[in-house]
């Protein structure tokens, strides 16, 4: 079974501040790490690879730096490790880095699933897995918990949502993007750091790829962000204390003050 | 400082870095209470290849030496010394194997060792024979293709959990020192039993345990070297290990500096933070003092045997661990004391890194045995010149 994992280098979530003169985020000083989100569908990948055989081969469109986050893929056991890196990329939006990845996973051909981290934690959109299903015309499951089996060209998998799970079955290929519930990802052994620091890794530029140039970067970027900015803190809130019957009038009260 | 590390080594340490703030740091206090062995971070540490870092690749191992081990134990000791014990006297367990061992010996034993199935346990003290191991009254008699042991061995550190023993005894009592013999004895052998688990001050995620033999068969191809060889293999053993028990203390050391920092940051009194005074800043100004010239030394002496020069070998491992031990005692103290009644409390990392740090002045030869050693090989050095 072959599966790939796409990946997104991220500024760690835990040191990123907003500038609060020109709303941008500062990275300056700002270690980069693989998208949380993505390290549950690299420990997936690496777990139905080992668990089914085959192949799992990890991808990320982003700057050049982005090959050390690919570099720690391999190191949790991914086999192969592919970078799209072209200027002609830059300002792109979740519609064309999907489009963008789509056919970067196209040429890499023969693919029975690609997992996704459900979200990156500095955009925070969802927008980039199911985009690389529509452009590959692909069945896509969201928010996988669990993938229960893989048998007779068909995946099992368990999704969350807000009530609970659904069970959903789907045929392959398929592109699904995985939650944190679905497994705790591995420390990556010595000698998987060790085999991590000498592998090759697959460049691939726009040149590579057969895309049409409209639909990259900026160009084939339809979203524009008008504003970031730190949401003022949520005031806290107010406790009634007393009895029940007391307390309710206040609660009453309080509310029709507002007009509720 | 930088101790111009490999590529390698960096990473190990690296590596080592995160499974102590993972795995390690998170449950120190609570396993430091319940005394449970940590067989999670074991098998953490087992899969990320750490047990065989000080292994050769042919039996499984990563090709380091004792400076790799040195850089492990320090830094899963920075988190719990106690938890880092089930790795680091798995060394010691392993060291006469891998100094003395037949071929036949390192393959069927190292592989498993290395890829961290399989803990080791040395053992040579006794109730009645602790700094002078030559008062063992544990006997090994040869009967046909096995010895038959049989005694008491006490306070062994991984004793219960591990799998493999080399076991010093005595084949004759009547040649004193160069009477006793180094066996490796595995766990469910017939007559090979534990006793008391020990409640200890410190280091308390570790297991301490008592081993008795009665009339325990160990066939003769078990013996390590040759019948008479057991101290000789012994002082060697401890030769090698010495240093890895100076890291441990560093480790501790470092542990409860990086905590007194932070908290001298943080904690507030006359209206500022109490790092701002002086009395604090020359303690921690000492504190780093010491533990770099310990991590100096120790470094130095394990790069040494590394290098397979081992002229002043006893001596120089000897002041490593002499010296780290010490420090480690200084600075968790002066840790304690930094975060003042809080110190005190178990709520606080603090306690625990002294109660660990004792330890290290007194296993693997008290500091006193130690300066012993030290002096013993001055006076030789200096007579023969």
């Amino acid at each position: 079974m072959n599966i790939i994992v796409c990946i997104k280098q991220v500024p760690d979530t835990t040191q990123v501040r907003i500038d609060p003169v020109t709303n941008t985020l500062i990275r300056e000083g700002v270690q980069s790490i693989i998208n949380p989100f993505d390290m549950y569908a690299i420990e997936e990948g690496v777990r139905l690879k080992e668990k089914y055989g085959g192949k799992t081969t990890v991808i990320s469109m982003g700057p050049p730096q982005a090959d050390a986050a690919l570099r720690e893929a391999i190191s949790m056991g991914c086999d192969e490790a592919c970078l799209v890196s072209d200027r002609a990329f830059a300002g792109s939006d979740t519609l064309a880095t999907g489009y963008t990845l789509a056919m970067a996973i196209r040429k890499l051909k023969d693919y029975d699933i690609i997992l996704c981290g459900k979200q990156a934690s500095d955009g925070d959109t969802a927008q980039v897995g199911p985009g690389i299903a529509t452009q590959l015309d692909i069945p896509q499951v969201t928010y996988v918990k669990k993938i229960e089996d893989v048998k007779d060209n068909h995946a099992t998998v368990e999704r969350m949502t807000e009530e609970g799970f659904e069970i959903v079955r789907t045929s392959l290929p398929c592109l699904l993007t995985v939650v944190k519930e679905i497994n705790e990802p591995r420390i990556p052994s010595l000698k998987g750091r060790m085999k991590a620091k000498k592998a090759e890794i697959l460049s691939w530029k726009a040149i590579d790829l057969d895309l049409e140039e409209e639909k990259l970067g900026l160009k084939g970027s339809p979203t524009w962000v008008s504003k970031i900015f730190t949401p003022p803190p949520r005031p806290k809130g107010h406790i009634l204390e007393g009895d029940p019957e007391e307390t309710t009038t206040k609660i009453i009260e309080a509310l029709k003050d507002r007009l509720i | 400082m930088d101790y111009l590390l490999t590529e390698e080594q960096v990473m190990l340490r690296d590596l080592c870095r995160q499974i102590t703030d993972e795995k390690i740091t998170p449950i120190a206090a609570q396993l430091d209470k319940s005394e449970e062995f940590p067989w999670e971070v074991v098998k953490v540490m087992a899969e990320s290849d750490i047990f065989g870092v000080y292994i050769e690749e042919k039996y499984g191992g990563m090709g380091g030496g004792l400076l790799e081990l040195c850089i492990a134990t320090e830094e899963f000791s920075r988190g719990c010394a106690g938890i880092a014990l089930a790795f680091s006297a798995t060394a010691l367990g392993t060291d006469p194997i891998l100094l003395f061992g037949s071929e036949e010996q390192k393959e069927k034993y190292l592989p498993s060792i290395a890829a961290g199935k399989r803990l080791a346990a040395f053992a040579i003290t006794e109730p009645a024979a602790g700094s002078d191991a030559s008062a063992m009254q544990t006997t090994a008699k040869k009967d046909g293709d096995h010895y038959i042991l049989n005694g008491t061995k006490h306070f062994i550190t991984n004793g219960g959990e591990a799998e493999i023993y080399t076991v010093v005894a005595m084949t004759n009592k009547d040649r004193g020192a160069r009477g006793a013999s180094i066996f490796i004895v595995e766990k469910g052998t017939p007559g090979f039993t534990f006793g008391k688990k020990e409640d200890k001050l410190g280091i308390r995620g570790s297991a301490t345990r008592e081993l008795i033999f009665t009339d325990c068969r160990v066939p003769k191809e078990n013996m390590i070297g040759k019948e008479g060889q057991g101290f000789l293999i012994a002082m060697k053993t401890f030769d090698m290990s010495r240093p890895g028990i100076g890291a441990q203390a560093v480790g501790i050391a470092q542990g409860a500096f990086e905590a007194s920092v932070k908290y001298a940051k943080e904690r507030k009194q006359f209206g500022k933070s109490i790092s701002s005074f002086q009395g604090i800043q020359f303690m921690l100004a000492d504190m780093a003092t010491q533990i770099e010239a310990a991590r100096a030394l120790i470094y130095a002496s394990a790069r040494q045997i590394d290098a397979g020069s081992t002229k002043t070998v006893s001596k120089d491992s000897s002041m490593a661990k002499l010296f780290a031990s010490d420090v480690a005692m200084k600075v968790t103290t002066d840790a304690v004391q930094i975060f003042g009644g809080y110190g005190y409390m178990k709520e606080y990392p603090v306690e625990k890194y002294m109660r660990d740090a004792k330890i290290t002045q007194i296993y693997e030869g008290t500091n006193q045995i130690q300066r012993n050693i030290i002096a013993l090989n001055l006076i030789k050095e200096t007579s023969k010149s």
